[in-house]
């Protein structure tokens, strides 16, 4: 589903992000991308929604050679592609109805009653149905953060991808939140999700991609599977 | 993945009529977008209304003007239309020219080909009408006799060019009993020149002020842009196409523009009508049609249109400049 090919991403400047990445997320898999920070784990997730192009490599994201794909074609790509932020991203002048329904929107669908079937499924799905007529201001930051991931799954999109999303979370929320992830891949999303709390990530118990200094980290499983 | 879609079993017609009602969907959905891009940036208008009116204002009376200017020209150019087709030769006769003579002579002129009519005005009459124009009754009373001679006003055929009206002034001038022929033509030229230069200028202002539309609803849009700069990125990052993030600013200086043009048509009404007064006592003094003519219903459309097309060309200026700049980081 996700192949990264001796992928390398230079910035101005100089530094390098990512050096010589290759490594392959199979359909329907769940993995952890660790690292300490400055390892390259956002850099990794950008290139891959294509907020950002590499500087050497390959990347195919569901059998789309990325290198190919034009300017005006990308936002099909990250239709294709629920994102997951550490701040949520959430429009604060919104309801939390109208921020899950945007993506909705954004694809083009016109059926006022099947937004909202959509809309309360996703939300019903974080545990959040009720409160869609709230502002994401009167919310908690866990909550926040299921009004994020609501969003990202409203589309049922076939990649999910989460920059630290317990990165200000409290450990029994962050628990809960993994426990979504899991639940979505459960039912076949593939899921690559960053995060440096490896003692929670090490209780889940999936694969690990590690990340050090841009490079596969060699002690981690790494490129192969666990 | 995207589920796939229920196909017709089979059958050729039953494909097509699953076509058709795909591209129904697609048209309805592209509708649904427009609609929602339209509404949704009214409704950003009607949230902040102050804001809002101050832009509009500035539009309104951007618009304004040039149309105000543009129809003092038009009703210039109408007057002077009419004081064209009366251009005529004024005959001043000897003063010993006797008033049956006049009346021969009269009759002669009117057979030239080039004249339409011809009118005498005894020396009696004009006198009377000097006394009433002219408002110098104690200076025309302190003389013994009428110093006016009889005129025959000439009505030359309407087609009749400048140049010819001169031949046939000159034609008239050498009779022997006629002193001298007036070509009420020069002030006629003159204004005609005077209303090719408003002309210009008009347009030019008109081009300015046009001009500032632009610049000002390219301003607002710029501002709005900043504004949402957040949700313009979240949406790039959830898989909105440019048209898509494009569409509601648009549809804003689009607002703008029909709203700037509809309030300048109520400027136009307001100005014409605090003008209605003064301008009807003024036509019949100069015993003229009317001389205030308004647009119109096509004029006040036009009005709209130009406010709609500026505002959109000012939006998309802004958009073409201002969105490609925001990428999501």
């Amino acid at each position: 589903m996700i192949r990264f090919e001796h992928v390398g991403k230079r910035y101005d400047g100089g530094f390098e992000a990512l050096q010589d990445l290759s490594f392959e997320l199979e359909q329907g898999e769940l993995a952890f991308l660790t690292g300490p920070s400055g390892a390259g784990k956002s850099t990794l997730l950008r290139l891959i929604a294509l907020l950002e192009r590499p500087s050497r490599g390959h990347i195919r994201v569901a059998e789309i050679d990325l290198s190919r794909l034009r300017r005006r074609h990308i936002p099909y790509l990250r239709r294709r592609i629920g994102m997951i932020f550490q701040d949520h991203r959430l429009l604060h002048d919104r309801t939390v109805f109208d921020n899950v329904a945007l993506p909705l929107i954004i694809n083009g669908i016109a059926d006022h009653r099947e937004i909202a079937r959509r809309v309360r499924a996703a939300l019903d799905k974080v545990g959040l149905l009720g409160r869609e007529r709230y502002y994401p201001v009167t919310l908690s930051g866990g909550e926040q953060q299921r009004v994020g991931i609501a969003r990202a799954v409203v589309t049922r999109p076939p990649i999910l991808l989460a920059d630290e999303p317990t990165g200000n979370l409290d450990p029994g929320l962050s628990g809960e939140i993994m426990q979504l992830f899991v639940e979505f891949n459960r039912v076949g999303v593939t899921t690559l999700i960053a995060s440096h709390d490896l003692e929670l990530v090490g209780r889940l118990g999936f694969r690990r991609i590690g990340l050090c200094d841009g490079r596969l980290d060699p002690d981690v499983a790494g490129g192969v599977r666990a | 993945m995207r589920r796939p879609t229920p196909r017709p079993a089979r059958g050729a017609a039953r494909r097509q009529r699953g076509i058709l009602a795909r591209m129904r969907g697609g048209l309805s959905a592209w509708l649904t977008a427009h609609g929602r891009a339209l509404l949704g940036s009214l409704g950003r208008l009607a949230r902040m209304p102050l804001s809002a009116l101050m832009t509009v204002g500035v539009l309104a009376i951007s618009l304004a003007l040039p149309a105000l200017f543009l129809l003092m020209l038009q009703n210039v150019e109408r007057l002077s239309a009419d004081w064209d087709r009366g251009a005529s030769l004024s005959v001043f006769l000897g003063l010993e020219v006797e008033s049956s003579r006049v009346q021969e002579l009269a009759d002669e002129f009117a057979q030239r080909p080039p004249v339409q009519a011809s009118t005498i005005i005894p020396p009696e009459q004009a006198l009377e009408d000097f006394r009433r124009m002219a408002g110098m009754d104690e200076a025309l009373d302190l003389l013994d006799e009428n110093p006016l001679p009889a005129v025959i006003v000439l009505v030359p055929d309407p087609g009749l060019d400048a140049e010819a009206l001169q031949v046939l002034g000159s034609e008239i001038e050498a009779e022997a009993e006629v002193d001298t022929v007036r070509l009420d033509l020069a002030w006629v030229e003159r204004l005609q020149r005077i209303s090719e230069l408003l002309r210009r200028a008009v347009w030019l202002v008109a081009g300015l002020l046009g001009l500032t539309v632009v610049l000002v609803v390219g301003n607002t849009i710029r501002l709005a842009i900043q504004n949402r700069r957040e949700e313009i990125v979240i949406a790039k990052l959830i898989g909105a196409t440019d048209g898509f993030i494009r569409r509601p600013f648009l549809y804003e200086g689009l607002w703008y523009g029909l709203l700037g043009g509809l309030t300048a048509a109520a400027l136009v009404g307001g100005v014409r009508l605090a003008l209605a007064g003064p301008a009807s006592e003024l036509a019949r003094l100069y015993q003229t049609g009317p001389i205030l003519v308004g647009p119109g219903a096509t004029g006040f459309g036009l009005l709209c249109l130009a406010g709609i097309a500026l505002g959109l060309t000012g939006s998309w200026l802004a958009v073409g400049r201002h969105l490609a700049a925001i990428e999501p980081k």
